[in-house]
């Protein structure tokens, strides 16, 4: 069967207090049935408490062309890592 | 309630759990695509697991050293105590979509009676059994919807189904002997009762699919008593295949 279905992402959380994580993909015809396909091929395996799905039309995404002028003026200001900080021995769970 | 009546009354709900689960398995890698694929193998495996389950608790009442694979693969036909609408074969989507219709929508009901079984067994197993079933009942309703309310073809196609297997569904409200005989000892449910509830629950979903019930007022019986139509012999030789051919062999 030819399938014309839209594509969807679907994003899982794991756990209650996790964040919802990409986990892949699905076809469907719309919401409700996007929910259902993805509960079925991606949460089989316990692997999940929520589930979020949206239309792949939807999601815009930064061009890989575009890399250059977006990421790599970030690679050399390591003075935006939180590490130059001596910590306290009285703060725990830094 | 001596064990033997317990044990037919057993098979007359697992069987059809199996039979049921078998017909889906024969989709897997068949699906019209990977995501419906993946949803039925997926139901097939939640019958299969409840399936297991009371073949094991058979087993034990039965004390004569079977095991729960014995009582799946190496009985013959009319042993099998399902009812025909679940045996019928995979013809087209719509089809096994409206099969499972007619099942599910009867499958909860029974279920979320028998969890308040006095058998603590049966009670416990109905009990795990109704989440599954309640998602195989939203599955299959949607499809229902989704093909009854889609293109023309789609329409056509489900509606053919639904007046070829009406004529199946009367069964699945029909009372064995042993099947009065658990109801009578407080650990069967009395299937007749949940007509009227299943009967709404089919109108529901027909009324937003734009599907017609059938009229005829004639229906088919037999496989309750282990008389079967001409496809459950194809279903067991599959079925059956295994350990017929290599008996004993473990996975």
């Amino acid at each position: 069967m030819k399938n014309n279905w839209p594509l969807w992402e679907v994003f899982v959380r794991s756990k209650n207090g996790l964040e919802h994580r990409h986990f892949g993909s699905i076809h469907a015809a719309d919401a409700e049935m996007a929910l259902e396909n993805a509960r079925d091929v991606y949460t089989r395996r316990n692997e999940g408490v929520s589930i979020w799905v949206v239309e792949s039309k939807h999601i815009t995404a930064s061009n890989p062309e575009n890399n250059g002028e977006l990421f790599e003026p970030a690679q050399d200001k390591v003075y935006r890592h939180p590490t130059f900080y001596t910590l306290p021995d009285e703060v725990k769970h830094m | 309630m001596k064990n033997e009546n317990k044990i037919q009354y057993i098979y007359g709900i697992a069987d059809n759990a199996l039979i049921l689960g078998q017909r889906l398995s024969e989709l897997c890698g068949h699906g019209p695509n990977l995501e419906t694929d993946i949803a039925m193998t997926n139901m097939a495996l939640d019958l299969l697991g409840q399936t297991r389950s009371y073949y094991q608790y058979v087993a034990q009442l039965s004390g004569d050293g079977k095991t729960e694979d014995d009582i799946a693969f190496l009985r013959i036909e009319r042993q099998y105590k399902n009812v025909l609408l679940v045996e019928q074969p995979n013809r087209h989507f719509g089809y096994v979509i409206t099969r499972q219709f007619f099942y599910d929508a009867f499958h909860l009901l029974l279920l979320e009676e028998l969890q308040n079984s006095d058998d603590e067994t049966v009670a416990a197993i109905a009990k795990k059994g109704i989440k599954e079933v309640s998602y195989h009942q939203r599955f299959s309703s949607d499809w229902m919807k989704r093909l009854g309310d889609g293109t023309e073809e789609s329409h056509q196609k489900v509606q053919e189904a639904v007046d070829d297997l009406w004529k199946y569904t009367d069964e699945l409200f029909h009372m064995t002997e042993d099947d009065k005989i658990a109801v009578e000892n407080g650990v069967g449910v009395n299937t007749a009762a949940l007509r009227e509830k299943y009967d709404q629950r089919i109108r529901d979903v027909f009324e937003e699919a734009r599907i017609t019930i059938p009229e005829t007022k004639w229906f088919q019986k037999g496989g309750k008593q282990g008389i079967h139509s001409e496809h459950m012999g194809y279903l067991l030789s599959d079925l059956q295949y295994m350990q017929r051919t290599y008996p004993n062999m473990k996975w």
